[in-house]
């Protein structure tokens, strides 16, 4: 399933009649509020605040990626950051090098960057779990020490491209028509935009599908026929690509990159604020871009530390890790609608009880498959016990 | 046709399936046994999930033991498992679309042929509900219908009626009585109803402890003395 939204819509409306008219509703919507964000947001914010934004927008696809590899085929993977400096990296060296227009070194970028994730992603092949964890971020690692020693592309010569003398820099360029913040943060989110209908695309059809039987059994997709090898691949390919576009934007974005803002810990970070915004569902990548760029930008305005930053997504990643799997994507409507029974039930006591019914209903598809579970198992055992009892 | 000669598989000192030989015309065959008797190991090994340590099984002419498991189904291995893996996230036609597209059947009629496999397995739920939504009964029939979808030639299912009330099974043995009309598919069934085998099956082969015990007739060989000692023990024909 796409997201966990698209799902419940679809269960919802199971007569064709009433599909319809929803199935127009959504992407309406969608754009509405594509637009608002593309142009309302940098008219009344200030310019910091769309800085702000245009760090969203990339940190949004990086998320996305990494809400595929975890969320779609189970494979945690803590190498985010590096991919995201690699593809800024290949960016910055082919606009000083070349004269190509931005949006083709966005291409290249993402194609090169797809390679060296595809290799990140090797060992998913043999490992899964905390082992595939451990080894990409040990990777990670490495990538981030051996661009700290080659260091970013700052105008100069050679391999490189790093000219040691910190006077009169060049910036790296932005595309002609996205030269000032404002523009540039547009430009950004149309690129994120872009990757979600990318990802969207994958996941809807034959990849996505190969992906949720990987995830759920490998052996039962191996019985269907599913080169496992070859889909997982295809998830770290494409997570890789958009993290590399991602990267390029970033490049765009800053300007000027220095080895110091790309941290080998950041793809924890990323991978907790991905857990937080929710991993089913491919909305809850721009929760998690939000949490990590838009929530440091505020409390830096309130003149508060970001320091805090690290122990709310610890609380955050404990609590959803023990009581919200889905993530705030999930949790935060349904707490809402409880909380407007619950306002409900206050104002009109005598009708407590169908409130009383709607709400074990709602939680209902959390515990649902749960629920199942156990009818299964015990379903299962019943036989089992029958079989013996015929046999002595 | 399955051709098996001589399979043994051994996991360090247990040896699971040894020097299994037996032929499984088509249509479909039973295979029985007690908990252990290495059953499901002989479905782990026609599905390219355990390499033998020695044997060979040929089917309709192909070495299967050749193929790697995933290009196995695609040559139309296909079969259920244990404990049911219908795909909870995806719906139910997905979940059978999902074996239809790593078939050899041809992507055009894919559309047709699930919806046709839906309602053969006797699904009346809608397509696009949620596998994870659906009950023990409907998840098996998903499990089924991916299992026949596409052009299966050889269909393992593994205790497919385990946990199912009585009329459920009824329901899927009539499913897999009518399923030499949706397809040539060589068909095994490992169930422990006895019911259910005997109805569905005119032949079955028996395994205990890794060994073929027996072969034949069902009615012949669940009348057969080494079949009862197998399953009752020795004790019970002392008495």
């Amino acid at each position: 399933m796409a997201a966990t939204g698209v799902g419940s819509a679809e269960r919802s409306s199971l007569s064709p009649g009433r599909l319809q008219p929803r199935s127009l509703v959504r992407p309406a919507v969608i754009l509405a509020l594509l637009l608002l964000v593309l142009f309302l947001i940098p008219a009344i914010v200030s310019i910091y605040y769309v800085d702000a934004g245009t760090q969203v927008a990339i940190y949004a696809i990086v998320a996305l990626g990494l809400n595929v590899l975890v969320g779609r085929v189970g494979l945690v993977s803590l190498g985010q950051a590096a991919v995201l400096a690699m593809g800024a990296w290949v960016a910055a060296r082919l606009l000083f090098a070349t004269s190509l227009p931005f949006e083709v070194v966005l291409l290249i970028s993402g194609l090169i960057t797809m390679v060296l994730g595809g290799l990140v992603g090797l060992p998913a092949l043999r490992m899964s779990g905390m082992y595939l964890a451990l080894i990409t971020l040990m990777l990670a690692g490495a990538i981030t020490v051996a661009l700290a020693t080659i260091n970013f592309p700052n105008g100069g010569h050679g391999f490189s491209g790093y000219n040691g003398s910190l006077l009169h820099l060049p910036a790296i360029r932005r595309p002609a028509i996205a030269q000032s913040d404002p523009a540039f943060y547009r430009y950004s989110v149309i690129f994120a935009a872009l990757a979600f209908v990318l990802v969207l695309a994958h996941v809807r059809s034959r990849p996505g599908r190969a992906w949720a039987a990987i995830r759920q059994s490998e052996s039962a997709a191996l019985a269907a026929g599913i080169n496992t090898t070859v889909y997982k691949m295809w998830a770290f390919a494409l997570a890789s690509f958009i993290t590399g576009v991602a990267g390029a934007l970033l490049a765009g974005a800053n300007q000027f990159l220095y080895s110091i803002n790309f941290q080998t810990q950041d793809s924890i970070t990323i991978l907790a604020v991905v857990l937080m915004g929710g991993i089913f569902s491919l909305w809850g990548a721009i929760i998690a871009a939000l949490l990590m760029q838009l929530l440091p930008a505020l409390l830096n305005s309130w003149g508060v530390s970001s320091d805090w930053l690290l122990i709310l997504f610890g609380v955050g990643v404990l609590q959803v890790l023990t009581t919200a799997p889905a993530g705030l994507i999930d949790q935060v409507p349904k707490d809402i609608r409880r909380l407007g029974r619950g306002i409900r039930r206050l104002a009109g006591g005598g009708r407590a009880q169908p409130a009383d019914a709607a709400a074990s209903s709602d939680d209902a598809p959390a515990s649902a498959s749960a629920a199942l579970d156990g009818e299964r198992a015990a379903a299962v055992a019943a036989p089992e016990s029958e079989r013996a009892g015929e046999g002595s | 046709m399955i051709e098996v000669s001589d399979l043994t598989v051994r996991f360090g000192g247990v040896t699971p399936l040894d020097a299994m030989s037996v032929k499984f015309e088509k249509g479909t065959c039973g295979l029985i046994g007690p908990n252990g008797a290495g059953k499901t190991t002989f479905f782990n090994v026609l599905s390219g999930f355990v390499k033998p340590a020695s044997g060979s099984v040929t089917a309709f002419g192909d070495d299967l033991l050749k193929m790697a498991h995933f290009r196995r189904a695609r040559w139309g291995v296909r079969r259920t498992f244990q404990t049911e893996q219908a795909i909870e996230e995806l719906s139910v036609y997905d979940n059978v679309a999902l074996a239809h597209e790593h078939s050899k059947a041809p992507s055009s009629s894919r559309r047709e042929d699930v919806l046709n496999t839906i309602s053969f397995v006797g699904l009346e739920t809608d397509p696009q509900a949620r596998v994870g939504t659906l009950g023990a009964r409907d998840r098996r029939l998903v499990e089924v219908a991916r299992a026949l979808v596409g052009q299966p030639r050889v269909v393992l299912l593994d205790e497919p009626a385990a946990g199912l009330p009585e009329e459920e099974t009824a329901h899927l043995g009539d499913v897999i009585k009518r399923i030499p009309e949706h397809s040539d598919a060589v068909v095994i069934l490992v169930d422990h109803d006895m019911s259910l085998v005997s109805s569905c099956c005119s032949v079955t082969a028996v395994l205990d402890f890794g060994k073929l015990i027996a072969a034949g007739q069902t009615e012949d060989v669940l009348r057969d003395e080494n079949v009862v000692r197998a399953y009752l023990g020795t004790q019970a024909i002392d008495e």
